[in-house]
């Protein structure tokens, strides 16, 4: 199935999606990978609500032009690198779509059953395809502490994809499937 | 001999590089996709477009434009040999500005990123020497994602040849979906634990679909890709025929009590791309 999905996502829409299943995605989501997940389970406050957009493991490449940030290239990072953060991430934030690639382990396929989310994949690599999905820049957090590619970068998105819904909230994971065979 | 000149060749080398993937990485990858179908089908249609878009708009494929890495040769009639490593750091720096590069140097220490791909031994210069007077240089930026899944195995040499392959084959399946497949696995079998690293490294600068020269090992490399494809990891992790594009080994004499096996992964963006500097300082880059 293919759906085409408007962020933040309730509930009974993110049941609606199984392991397979094509999703779209536009709204806001912002980027976070290993030190970003780290300072804002850390933070009681962070400058953002992230519960109405999609986390995006991702690592832009970005140019700054007559003072306003543009993408040039916005693929996916290893999401496994950030297995050890996400079950907590995800309760502490409310995070119900997770987009990444490569796979995720059994602590955050657990935490997506537990608190209804699922992780998507998209394509690695692709980053200047994902870029012209990006309408906006809506914002940068931790930017001079930690670097381009470690901030929280906030993108306003229209049709984000396709993304291959890879782990959904029945515990069902596309990585776990192939492993067993 | 201008050296601005030659910086702005060595500029145009990189963004080349980023940009525009060699020709039998690309044939490779259309090959793959003909013969996917589903999922598989998708994560390589979105490749073969993304590339096609980074080629047309000048910009880099992938956000992770990797650690800046060369494989220079030296004809040691250059003039200008004690230059080159200024020329290629002043380049790397222009670069990250000009493309632009995603600033990848971070102090390991202190966290701190250096903003312009310099830092500690980087970018990563691998010197050789030869006869004549051109300098030849390969840029191969190195991405992290792949890098980060290499290994190096020091095995016992009594597991024999047999071993040697099922330790390649059960560390890509192992890693899966991680080094964003279908990749290209380069292995180095021998020498010390540096050495045989440095193989396989240097084995994913052969183009694919280009065996060793060496029918055994050509064998071997023949071999490898048909049992990793049989994992049905296939494109992204997600399923599929198509888990390597291409096994590339090199190999080197081993100690008697070693038996080293440098596993070096590489994502499908198999970044490379040459050019030639002259002694009176023109060049090109292909």
């Amino acid at each position: 199935m293919e759906y085409h999905y408007t962020l933040p996502v309730d509930k009974e829409k993110i049941k609606k999606l199984k392991v397979g299943d094509i999703l779209y995605l536009t709204g806001k989501i912002f980027t976070a990978r290993d030190e970003t997940h780290h300072i804002m389970l850390e933070k009681d406050k962070v400058p953002f609500d992230p519960s109405e957009m999609a986390l995006f493991h991702c690592g832009p490449l970005m140019k700054k032009d007559k003072g306003h940030w543009h993408v040039i290239s916005a693929g996916p990072t290893t999401s496994s690198r950030m297995e050890i953060f996400e079950d907590e991430f995800i309760k502490k934030f409310g995070t119900n779509i997770i987009i990444g690639k490569g796979g995720m382990g059994e602590r955050t396929e657990n935490a997506l059953q537990k608190y209804t989310g699922v992780y998507v994949a998209y394509t690695g690599g692709a980053g200047a395809l994902a870029a012209d999905k990006i309408e906006e820049v809506l914002g940068v957090y931790w930017l001079e502490e930690l670097g381009m590619p470690e901030a929280a970068w906030i993108f306003k998105v229209k049709e984000f994809g396709p993304l291959i819904v890879a782990i959904d909230s029945y515990g069902e994971s596309i990585y776990k499937k192939l492993k067993k065979r | 001999m201008d050296q601005e000149h030659i910086k702005k060749g060595i500029v145009e080398l990189i963004q080349k590089a980023e940009t525009d993937l060699p020709s039998d990485i690309v044939n490779a990858l259309k090959n793959a996709h003909e013969i996917e179908t589903g999922i598989a089908k998708i994560q390589l249609e979105a490749i073969l477009k993304n590339i096609e878009l980074a080629k047309e708009t000048k910009r880099p494929m992938c956000q992770d434009t990797g650690i800046q890495t060369f494989f220079v040769t030296v004809g040691i009639g250059f003039p200008k040999i004690l230059e080159l490593k200024t020329l290629i750091e002043d380049a790397v720096k222009i670069a990250t500005i000009q493309i632009p590069l995603r600033p990848n140097t971070v102090n390991p220490l202190t966290g701190l990123n250096h903003k312009d791909n310099i830092g500690a031994y980087i970018p990563y210069v691998n010197w050789e020497f030869t006869n004549g007077s051109d300098v030849l240089i390969t840029a191969f930026p190195k991405g992290g994602g792949s890098e980060n899944m290499s290994k190096l195995g020091m095995l016992k040499p009594g597991v024999g040849l047999d071993g040697v392959k099922n330790f390649i084959v059960d560390e890509i399946i192992k890693v899966g979906g991680n080094p964003c497949p279908p990749t290209i696995v380069g292995v180095g079998i021998g020498g010390g634990a540096d050495l045989a690293l440095k193989l396989g490294k240097k084995a994913l600068l052969r183009p694919v679909g280009v065996h060793s020269k060496d029918n055994k090992i050509a064998e071997i490399e023949t071999e490898l890709i048909k049992r990793i494809n049989k994992s049905n990891i296939g494109p992204m992790g997600l399923g599929g025929k198509t888990t390597v594009l291409d096994v590339h080994i090199e190999m080197a004499h081993r100690h008697p009590a070693s038996l080293p096996v440098g596993i070096v992964v590489q994502c499908w963006a198999n970044r490379r791309a040459h050019m030639i500097i002259h002694k009176d300082g023109n060049w090109e880059v292909k």
